[in-house]
């Protein structure tokens, strides 16, 4: 671990408009990301911005219906809210899907938004990796590779997004809340936030630097039957093989999003005129364009399995 | 003592402290923290630097240059160790490959370099500044690739290869065959306590505070590489957090905490970081193994072989595979072959039941597909080929073997008769049901093992050997055979362990702590017994030792009273004769595991466990059971996820930290049921135990795998079992 200046930030805005002054800055919340990689040199800050006591940290409804979700707001109050239990069900799942007790309870809903991936050799420095360190070369492409991308990669890199939140927040259509270094703020619908991997994997969002994630909205709620499900190797504390979130409605409609496939939460629209279809019609059209590793071409088949299952479930 | 006849009876059989469920007597300490593990020794090393090892990035070649410019003038950096400057260093008797390579690199992450400063933050960050140029070479990374050029090699206990009558022309004359070939993966010990030590030197004595198994291996090896003399070396171990064959042996942080101690003037502190430590330290070798075997229709095995190929850095040994297969099953044909290649893996060595946990994970697969062949129920198959000899030295009896008592108690308390033989008929909402068994089957070792007693003048019992405990219960079991030797409450026991100045003991391995330690233990309070006898003028054979006093005839001493104003000290060992030849000493159980596999996904999840165990006294059964529901644990890990991920073309294990090699979590493991058959086995020692730790874990793996079978119809036979290998075969669904 490199050594860093540590500042504590008032307000939103003076956050954002330090970290604009200092290209090596980086936000942090609850650290449960950042950190790790801080002692492991991936992330090599200069300067850290602590921003927990920006008092970013409420669940508020908002004029339209919905819910305005602090970028503080820790997965386990997020998922244990009133509000979110009842009419957005499937974020709730999500969040109790990842990580553990102890994580959640640090762990915030920007910080989760913006966690970075688990590619094994983006965790070890000794190893090209392109993510990393632009230019290297991709380790994982001809190597191990069974947790990696099967849609959306490039021959740059095949790494996944490792968020469960992230995939419930696309199914519900978020919305980013965002504090530039000028002071603007904006709005970035979720499925713009995060970017597929190109020939800059090294660049992951579409955030500017400096800019800051205020809040989550979501729209209000849209009903249906709302389940997530995650497939992995153990029963607890693990990434996502595949994950599913669906709402579904009555009619058989709705709209699903997967998780543990690509580099973002991966969701088309289109594909889901084909719900009332099944899963399989579901799944050709989400996964057209996958190109798979051998090791991880299970996802495919993996990936229409669970979703059958969950569609299978909210008809039940 | 030498033990070269049956156990006839002795103060330990009346069971008045041993065999009773005593909590650990080291638990308050653990579960206040109070407990000092290798790393923790505030009070003994109150103002220590601290060191952080920098393991190399290529796996086989060498350092061409090293720049340690940057690290020098880095903040608080007291001293830099490489194999440049650390002077001519030995290697261990038990290790492969050098703890500090250079410029020579043999594997992956092997260690390189020690940066020592004030604080560990100053180290680590200073380590990171380290710049090393290297000129790779090739090397062998991939065992399936190399397996033919491998070559015999003994196992821990026994030759390369071992033949009996025709087994060729048996297999191939039988009328049901089986042939297969079954992998298993790279694993590793995992364990949590991270390998560490402090290292202090006085003049040119060095004290070494460290978490190991085997105190006077350790000794040894550290006094062999350092090329100074072993009475100059004193290690002290008495916590260890888990081990599992990890920590049999000294590892890098040990030597290079003393050589950077001595670089820098000062004591100091190692420990392995975790994503360090998969591929510097030891793991358990990946095996291929082929199994065949030949019955007639009605089930009598003719003819078993079973070979096994694994691969190691050049100089280590093989897993051992084959080990059980010469003893487990009956059959007049039979031959077993290893054979070892060359792979520039980090090194391979023991894991917990080394050989057996491997072999057992093959072979119980194979009786399994067997069984089936010839529409014989498993339990039975093994039954008929159950045997009471050696089967390839049909001289030897075996002291006890209880498998067939294993099977049918466990059939009978875990419902195996209502398991359907059909594949994948059982259905539970989203889940396909199945059942598996599976025998257990461990080998019981005799190693020596010696210990002090000292009786005091309040009648405190004070037992010192080198001892350790890894988590097992030793500091209890040693307690209670004290307490029923010397006829004192157990809180008049006081034991110290893992201390190199203590007389030597078994250490803690092969399953052969328990037994021998506590052995050691009952030498030494024999002869303490003997010398209070004499100092009262008793006669020693007759003199009774209760509720803390001695007796004899209608007289009796308090025992605080006889041991005088100085105490009386006592020190002896156990040592063995040849009944481990004669007889074959092992121990057994039978495993049994219901699954569910999702139909959908393919996860598979266990449902509820048993293992009967027959091994032996169980000297507090309490502290025996949690080695066995622990070893089930990792067997389970075994079966369906723990694999260390080889990349073939860099040659390391890819999976290097806890949150890719995964281990089973408390949700994976929802019910286990244990029991022992009532035993003792007078060949194995005055106590009649035998050892359990390693016996829970032989067989788990191959029973889930049995399961997962019985609920899908699908055979994996290369392990971890993961849904990606089932999911082609699992059944349409929404
Ligand atoms: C062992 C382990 C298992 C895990 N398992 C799972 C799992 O199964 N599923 C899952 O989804 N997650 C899992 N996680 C990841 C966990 O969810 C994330 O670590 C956590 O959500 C990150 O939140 P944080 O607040 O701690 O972020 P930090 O570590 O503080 O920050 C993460 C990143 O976000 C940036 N950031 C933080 N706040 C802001 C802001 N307001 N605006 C702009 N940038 C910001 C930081 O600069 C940093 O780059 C696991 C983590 C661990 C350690
Ligand atoms: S997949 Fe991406 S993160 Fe992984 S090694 Fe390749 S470039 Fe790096």
């Amino acid at each position: 671990m490199r050594s860093f200046t540590y500042e504590r930030a008032r307000t939103p805005a003076e956050a954002a408009a330090s970290a604009s002054r200092r290209p090596d800055a980086k936000f942090i919340a609850g650290g449960t990301n950042l950190l790790d990689l801080m002692k492991l040199e991936i992330e090599t800050p200069a300067h850290l911005i602590d921003v927990n006591g920006l008092a970013l940290d409420k669940i508020e409804t908002t004029q339209e219906g919905g819910l305005r979700i602090g970028a503080l707001v820790r997965n386990t109050d997020l998922a244990a809210d009133g509000r979110v239990r009842r009419d957005y069900g499937v974020l709730s799942r999500a969040l109790l899907a990842g990580a553990s007790g102890q994580l959640r309870n640090m762990a915030t809903t920007a910080g989760n938004l913006l966690q970075r991936t688990r590619c094994p050799y983006f965790y070890d420095t000794n190893q090209p990796c392109n993510k990393r360190r632009p230019g290297s070369g991709c380790a994982a492409i001809g190597g191990f590779s069974r947790q990696h991308a099967v849609v959306g990669a490039s021959e740059s890199c095949i790494a996944t997004h490792p968020s469960d939140m992230a995939v419930a927040m696309r199914a519900l259509d978020a919305g980013i809340e965002t504090v530039r270094p000028d002071g603007a703020t904006r709005t970035i619908p979720i499925a713009e936030l995060h970017r597929l991997p190109g020939d800059t994997p090294h660049i992951e969002t579409t955030l500017m630097p400096g800019e800051l994630i205020t809040a989550v909205t979501l729209p209000k709620p849209v009903g249906g039957k709302q389940i997530y499900r995650k497939v992995r190797d153990r029963a607890s504390y693990a990434f996502a093989l595949v994950s599913v979130a669906a709402i579904v409605q009555r009619d058989g409609t709705g709209r699903v999003a997967l998780g543990g496939v690509a580099h973002k939460p991966w969701r088309i629209e289109a594909a889901e005129a084909q719900m009332p279809r099944g899963a399989k019609a579901v799944a050709a059209q989400l996964l057209a364009d996958a190109k798979p590793t051998r090791q991880n071409a299970f996802k495919l088949a993996l990936a229409e399995r669970t979703l059958g299952a969950v569609l299978a479930e909210a008809k039940g | 003592m030498r033990f070269e006849t049956p156990a006839t009876t002795n103060p330990i059989d009346q069971l008045t402290v041993i065999g009773k469920p005593i909590d650990r007597i080291d638990g308050p300490l653990k579960t206040t923290g109070t407990a000092r593990y290798g790393y923790e020794h505030h009070e003994a090393v109150p103002n220590p630097a601290y060191g952080y090892v920098v393991g190399s990035a290529i796996a086989k070649g060498r350092i061409a240059d090293m720049d340690l410019a940057a690290v020098k003038a880095a903040p608080g950096v007291r001293a830099i160790v490489t194999a440049d400057n650390a002077g001519k260093l030995g290697k261990g008797e038990r290790n492969t490959a050098t703890l500090l390579g250079g410029p020579e690199i043999e594997h992956y992450h092997q260690a390189i370099a020690l940066v020592v400063a004030d604080t560990f933050e100053q180290a680590r960050a200073a380590a990171g500044l380290v710049h090393v140029d290297y000129v790779k070479a090739e090397g062998a990374f991939d065992l399936a690739a190399v397996k033919d050029t491998g070559e015999p090699r003994p196992l821990f206990g026994g030759p390369a290869d071992t033949a009996l009558g025709d087994f060729s022309g048996a297999f191939a004359a039988a009328p049901v065959q089986l042939d297969a070939t079954y992998t298993t993966p790279d694993q590793a010990h995992a364990m949590m306590e991270p390998h560490a030590s402090i290292a202090a030197w006085t003049g040119d004595k060095l004290t070494l505070w460290t978490s190991n198994q085997m105190i006077a291996w350790g000794v040894g090896d550290v006094a062999k590489t350092l090329g100074i003399p072993k009475e100059n070396v004193r290690l002290i171990s008495p916590f260890v957090g888990g081990g599992f064959g990890g920590k049999l042996f000294v590892r890098s942080d040990a030597l290079l905490a003393a050589l950077g101690a001595r670089a820098a003037g000062r004591p100091v502190k190692v420990a392995l970081q975790r994503p360090l430590m998969f591929n510097n330290t030891t793991h358990r070798p990946a095996t291929i193994q082929r199994i065949r075997i030949g019955a007639t229709r009605d089930g009598k095995i003719t003819a078993i072989g079973h070979e096994e190929w694994s691969g190691n850095l050049p100089g280590g040994r093989p897993e051992g595979a084959v080990s059980q297969t010469r003893l487990l099953y009956a059959g007049a044909n039979r031959m077993t072959a290893t054979r070892l290649a060359a792979l520039n893996l980090a090194e391979g060595n023991a894991m917990r039941a080394p050989g057996e946990a491997s072999g057992m994970m093959a072979l119980e697969i194979a009786i399994d597909e067997m069984a089936e062949k010839l529409g014989i129920d498993p339990i039975e198959f093994r039954i008929l080929n159950d045997t009471q000899i050696d089967p390839e030295k049909p001289a030897r009896p075996f002291s006890q073997r209880q498998l067939t008592e294993c099977f049918r108690a466990g059939a009978d308390r875990f419902g195996w008769s209502k398991r359907n033989p059909q594949p994948g008929k059982v259905r539970d909402g989203r889940w396909t049901i199945g059942i598996g068994t599976a025998a257990a089957f461990r080998n019981n070792l005799l190693v020596k093992s010696a210990a002090r007693v000292r009786l005091d003048n309040n009648s405190t019992v004070t037992v010192e050997t080198d001892m350790t405990d890894i988590g097992t219960g030793s500091y209890t079991i040693i307690a209670q055979t004290a307490a029923e030797m010397m006829g004192v409450p157990l809180e008049k026991v006081v034991v110290r362990l893992g201390d190199s100045t203590f007389p030597v003991s078994s250490g803690s391995g092969g399953q052969f702590g328990g037994n021998n330690s506590t052995a050691g233990v009952y030498a030494a309070c024999v002869k303490l017994r003997e010398a209070i006898a004499q100092k009262l003028g008793f006669n020693s054979a007759e003199a009774e030792f209760a509720d803390g006093e001695v007796r004899s005839g209608n007289r009796k001493v308090p025992l605080a009273q006889a041991a005088g104003e100085g105490g009386l000290t006592a020190e002896d060992g156990i040592e063995y004769g040849d009944l481990d030849k004669k007889y074959q000493q092992s121990t057994f159980g039978a495993h049994f595991v219901e699954v569910g596999v999702d139909v959908a996904t393919a996860e598979i999840r266990v449902r509820r466990m048993l293992a009967v165990c027959a091994a032996g006294r169980i000297l507090n059964p309490k502290t025996a059971r949690s080695q066995v529901i622990g070893a089930m644990t990792m067997g389970v890990g075994a079966a369906l996820m723990e694999e260390l991920v080889v990349d073939k073309r860099a040659g390391f294990f890819v999976n290097h930290d806890l949150a890719a090699y995964e281990v089973p979590v408390h949700a994976d493991i929802p019910h286990q049921d244990m029991i022992f058959l009532d035993e003792t086995d007078p060949m194995s020692s005055p106590m009649k135990a035998k050892g359990v730790a390693e016996l829970g874990i032989c067989g788990v793996a191959a029973a889930v795998a049995n399961a997962v079978y019985n609920a899908t119809g699908v055979r994996v036979r290369d392990y971890p079992i993961t849904l990606d290998k089932l999911l082609e075969q699992m059944p349409n669904v929404g």
